[in-house]
């Protein structure tokens, strides 16, 4: 498709929506999947029962519209009602008050602090558009970024453009994401191959699934604008096995994507072409890490492999290759369409744009939300979160998964940045927050990442593979308390131990989660001790 | 096996195929797929055993994998697995023995706004009680 097709179609569409008299939008990612069926055949029915006909009121299967603690959620355009909970009996009361004031019993305010403090990039189409119509991205100005880089930009052009943007890795360590595009660049050897980090393994996360599942094209648009930066040709989406939507949405997005000559040869007419490819992942946390998941892709065991040489010099079959994260391919058209200044304009000095975060564990509102960069902690969890339910109290949160820490209330106030986070002893992550209140003990949050780090520990190092379960141990006899006073030295001595040696990223961040309980909740661990002298 | 050009890279995809037709991999099985793709069988052990989605042991009629996500552990995942070994006598990993319904956990689904959640059948459950999910099950086993 070229650019004047792509605009042709895009205008072409709007008008066609715009005579609509309303459109029903029904949720259809993974949290609300196993209602949505139902309820968009209730409310087509409701519809025809009540005299609208696809022209006048369409009914459409959406991504995720953010309340995943309310799910399922249905909303009503362009009258702007959105509805939780919904029922197959509450569908023709909906279709009743498309134009307001809307159904009283199950209506949300979209004004509400957790709408109205949200920033959406990432998700701009998420929650509006069909993930599976092509025509329904190319109409909210899909591909157009796509288009404009084939044919208006040099290679060099948009990496500058990704450069001044100042995005980082949105997987969790914060790598300027230009300077590793202009490093895969650089190389001299070809092929070259982009690869698209979708092993999403971190509990409590689900920004990535949400991506896919809600708008896919925004990805792949990302990664063929990337392989046309760097000089690539072929590249893979490595996904893990867990999220079957994700994995389904993504092929019909792959396969429509190559029916319009938007991927595979002569993109936009012109002379490049990137042949993309699904690698599914079959549940080893440590291939999120790059190197186990370029073994991976090559069909063997996810073992990482120590760097240098780095993916960006040899990585998959040897190849130079360039890897990102889901989130951070998604920022690319709206970088590309907008400019990199704008982006740079969003956020604060060290750490630009915005970030998903998925809200989950103690607290009111849970879901998915997109924040500028600097926004604090203390919004997020009350103003956007809602607070803790139950008459509970806040006693922690954790983010980065297994690999980040928990930050407790006093630290409420710092503001969301790569740096920031990583000073109070955790990490940015790729952006899991769990709230933990206070009838959970710190001792059993750790004992229960150091579990996870044990299992998912892929032995090939010695210190993660002994190290983990060693700890997990010690943990143990805290949460059993029958701990002494040099179990907790010797618990000390074993996280430096670990997280200074290990090969990968997995054992070097596995004492994080205890580390900051430690810091933060030490008083936790002491009540577990035998008193001193005490028998064991 | 045959659509990615019996590459050996094409090991993952094979096993996953494999594992969706037989419900698991067994020993002819991981023959067949190491004769095809030249691939030692220890190779194809070993990448079948790294990966926990992989199960050499046979399930029964109904799987109920049971999330252990952080959001649903701190949400009470364990208590859903203990009603559930009180109620068919079963944990993780081990399938009961009429050979009607095995339990697993899950590292995560990522529906965490479900949370205690688990995927029974395939179908994703709504955020659950022991009472709750015990019921589901029994109303999933009467099933003809």
């Amino acid at each position: 498709m070229m650019m004047r097709e792509l605009k042709a179609l895009s205008a072409e569409h709007k008008e066609r929506e715009a005579t609509r008299e309303a459109c029903i939008n029904v949720c259809g990612a993974a949290g609300c999947q196993s209602h949505s069926d139902e309820l968009k055949a209730a409310l087509m029915r409701a519809a025809s029962a009540q005299g609208y006909g696809p022209d006048t009121c369409a009914v459409k299967k959406v991504g995720c519209l953010g309340l995943c603690g309310a799910a399922p959620l249905v909303s009503v355009h362009p009258a702007g009602l959105l509805y939780q909970k919904v029922r197959a009996e509450d569908a023709s009361d909906i279709v009743a008050n498309l134009d307001g004031p809307g159904v009283d019993r199950i209506r949300l305010d979209p004004h509400a602090p957790f709408f109205s403090r949200q920033q959406r990039i990432v998700l701009e189409n998420s929650g509006k558009i069909d993930p599976e119509a092509l025509e329904d991205y190319i109409a909210a100005d899909g591909y157009l970024a796509l288009a404009t880089a084939l044919t208006q930009m040099t290679p060099s052009q948009v990496i500058s453009q990704v450069t001044r943007s100042g995005l980082r890795g949105r997987g969790g360590a914060g790598y300027p994401t230009g300077l590793k595009w202009s490093t895969v660049a650089k190389s001299t050897r070809t092929p070259k191959v982009v690869v698209c980090n979708a092993d999403e393994g971190d509990p409590g996360a689900f920004m990535d699934r949400a991506v896919l599942e809600s708008d896919p094209h925004r990805v792949l648009e990302g990664m063929a604008i990337a392989a046309y930066a760097v000089g690539a040709t072929e590249g893979y989406i490595y996904i893990r096995s867990e999220y079957p939507l994700a994995e389904s949405r993504l092929k019909t997005a792959l396969r429509h994507a190559e029916r319009n000559g938007l991927l595979g040869n002569g993109i936009c007419g012109t002379e490049f072409g990137l042949r993309l490819s699904l690698r599914l992942g079959a549940g080893a946390f440590v291939c999120g890490e790059e190197t186990a998941l370029i073994a991976s892709i090559e069909g063997k065991r996810g073992t990482p492999r120590p760097r240098p040489p780095y993916p960006a010099e040899s990585g998959v079959w040897g190849r130079p290759t360039l890897i990102n994260n889901v989130e951070t391919f998604a920022n690319i058209p709206s970088i590309i369409r907008n400019g990199g200044d704008w982006f740079a304009s969003i956020g604060t000095q060290q750490s630009k744009g915005t970030k998903v975060f998925a809200l989950a564990g103690a607290i009111e509102n849970a879901g998915l939300i997109e924040v500028p960069m600097g926004i604090k902690l203390r919004d997020i969890v009350f103003d956007i979160g809602g607070g803790i339910p139950g008459g509970h109290k806040f006693k922690a949160v954790q983010t980065g998964g297994p690999s980040g820490g928990c930050i407790p209330e006093q630290f409420l106030d710092t503001p969301v940045e790569y740096e920031t986070l990583a000073t109070l002893g955790s990490i940015m992550g790729s952006g899991g927050m769990v709230v933990i209140d206070n009838k959970t003990s710190m001792v059993e949050v750790a004992r229960y990442f150091m579990d996870f780090c044990m299992t998912e520990s892929c032995g090939k190092c010695t210190p993660c593979r002994a190290g983990t379960v060693q700890m997990y141990n010690l943990l143990s006899r805290f949460s059993a308390r029958k701990a002494q006073a040099a179990d907790l030295a010797l618990l000390e001595e074993l996280c430096d131990m670990v997280k200074h040696t290990s090969l990968c990223g997995l054992g070097q961040s596995a004492p994080n989660p205890l580390l900051s309980t430690l810091r933060y909740f030490r008083q936790e661990y002491e009540a577990a001790m035998l008193p001193q002298g005490g028998v064991k | 096996m045959r659509k990615l050009g019996n590459q050996r890279s094409a090991l993952i995809e094979a096993l996953h195929t494999l594992q969706e037709a037989f419900g698991r991999l067994d020993k002819p099985g991981l023959e067949f797929v190491a004769t095809s793709l030249r691939l030692p069988l220890s190779q194809v052990y070993g990448t079948a055993t790294f990966y926990q989605h992989f199960t050499l042991k046979p399930r029964g009629k109904h799987t109920c994998v049971i999330c252990n996500g952080s959001a649903c552990q701190f949400k009470g995942a364990d208590r859903l697995l203990e009603g559930v070994r009180e109620n068919f006598g079963v944990g993780d990993g081990e399938t009961t023995a009429n050979g009607e319904l095995t339990i697993l956990t899950a590292r995560c689904f990522g529906t965490c706004g479900l949370a205690p959640m688990a995927v029974i059948d395939g179908e994703m459950s709504d955020p659950l009680t022991p009472e709750t999910l015990n019921g589901m099950l029994e109303g999933v086993m009467s099933k003809p």
